[in-house]
């Protein structure tokens, strides 16, 4: 299978690459990892006339803390996410989760960024965002703007980016010590989306739940936070019976396309499991 | 659409061409030069049969473009052996037969060869997962494990010698 054919830009510096959006119009599309784009290309469910290739653009990579928060370039490839020392001290909900998705050589391409902007429901960034209460940064014609991931997907495939602005880092605060986090996705095989996975932060004191977030993917037609379970945890130990009512919550709050890794009823069931075994994963890593 | 001019290292050898930015990397090698050990199965980065190694990295070649990888240093299966004399996991795959119909073989072997620089001694479960994104449908993994068991043996007796 052959890509139709694209003029392809690699600009070397952020402004260079935003005037080149601007300039293009909706005929360009962002080329981060590819790992999306170009299989949709083959497939002519995208047909962009231009490609604006990010990956000669150095600042748009790496992860560092800074100024109180956790900050990665939104080029950052999933392998480094995995292998990076500073998230597995104070943010391993990433290199957690990352290991979960797709495989290793697709991971060496992969970006977190590509993940977040292509706004694919099935992509597990999304739900792990929300679960971190990221924030992410958007660089456009007018500057540098800033959007809370809840607030980012708009639906399948549909996001507040506008087609000239670029995602360049995702943010957020470092988990504080004693910090429970989990990521637990129920899929078919390697390299296959979820049928339906949990990201989950959990704080405890004195054995009630004090924080909560909750993210979960492929449920909906964007990734979703799951408020009311949160809501109903705080201050709750996690009994089965609140296990329980906080599955029925998180079930109530998905609304799945049925495809061939099971029907809605099931990926719901799925999402509620997924759901408690995270927060039990969650909850033996606090003492 | 006009066509764009890369140059990069394949196996040691310096490689320039004017190509159409839509061309991929696994055509551009197997079409334009002739370098057919690398193989198309999946075209959607799923099957691994495509994998190269790009800057020190496995990559699938069906989900790369050409254009993207000006500058860049680049082997195939075709670099893996030295002057006639199989590599490491070359000579694995040949002994604990770690092939049947061969198809995934070369993007096993590729990807091996860099599994094995990255972790020089992996357990049965590092390789499973280091090989995770390589689909083999005939031998069921198990003669592919023990050789890329006997190459990191092979390799770490080598460097000891």
């Amino acid at each position: 299978m052959i890509p139709p054919e694209f003029d392809y830009h690699a600009p070397t510096t952020l402004n260079d690459a935003v005037a080149l959006l601007s300039q293009l119009g909706d005929d360009a599309k962002i080329l981060a990892g590819g790992h999306s784009l170009l299989p949709m290309m083959k497939l002519r469910f995208a047909e962009p006339a231009h490609l604006v290739d990010l990956n000669r653009i150095p600042q748009l990579r790496g992860i560092r803390e800074e100024g109180g928060l956790i900050k990665i370039g939104a080029m950052t490839v999933e392998n480094a996410i995995l292998d990076s020392d500073l998230l597995k001290e104070k943010a391993s909900l990433l290199p957690k989760a990352v290991k979960w998705i797709a495989d290793p050589q697709v991971r060496n391409r992969g970006t977190i960024g590509g993940d977040i902007a292509h706004g694919d429901p099935a992509n597990d960034h999304p739900a792990i965002a929300m679960a971190l209460d990221a924030t992410f940064v958007l660089h456009g014609p007018g500057g540098e703007r800033k959007v809370k991931a809840v607030d980012f997907f708009q639906g399948t495939y549909m996001t507040d980016m506008a087609p000239n602005e670029i995602l360049t880092e995702i943010q957020f605060a470092p988990l504080a010590k004693n910090t429970g986090c989990a990521y637990v996705k129920l899929k078919r095989k390697t390299g296959d989306w979820a049928t339906a996975a949990a990201a989950v932060v959990l704080q405890m004191s004195q054995g009630k739940v004090s924080l909560v977030r909750i993210g979960l993917t492929n449920v909906a037609d964007t990734a979703i936070r799951a408020t009311k379970a949160e809501e109903l945890l705080l201050g709750k130990a996690l009994t089965d019976e609140t296990l329980s009512q906080v599955a029925s919550a998180v079930q109530a709050a998905c609304s799945p396309a049925e495809d061939l890794r099971g029907d809605a009823e099931y990926k719901t069931a799925m999402a509620g499991e997924m759901t408690k075994r995270a927060l039990l994963d969650a909850a033996s890593q606090i003492s | 659409m006009s066509k764009k001019l890369v140059s990069m290292t394949i196996n040691g050898k310096k490689v320039e061409e004017a190509v159409e930015p839509r061309l991929l990397l696994i055509h551009f090698l197997r079409e334009n030069l002739n370098l057919t050990g690398a193989h198309i199965g999946c075209e959607t980065s799923h099957c691994g049969a495509c994998t190269v190694d790009i800057d020190g990295k496995s990559v699938k070649s069906c989900t790369e473009l050409a254009v993207q990888c000006e500058g860049a240093d680049i082997l195939t299966v075709e670099g893996l052996a030295k002057n006639g004399i199989l590599s490491a996991v070359q000579e694995g795959f040949h002994q604990e037969h770690g092939l049947q119909c061969g198809f995934c073989t070369p993007g096993m072997l590729v990807r091996s060869y860099r599994l094995l620089q990255e972790n020089p001694n992996p357990t049965e479960a590092e390789i499973r997962a280091g090989i995770s994104g390589n689909l083999c449908r005939c031998t069921g993994y198990q003669n592919i494990v023990k050789a890329v068991q006997y190459a990191a043996k092979k390799l770490q007796e080598t460097a000891t010698a």
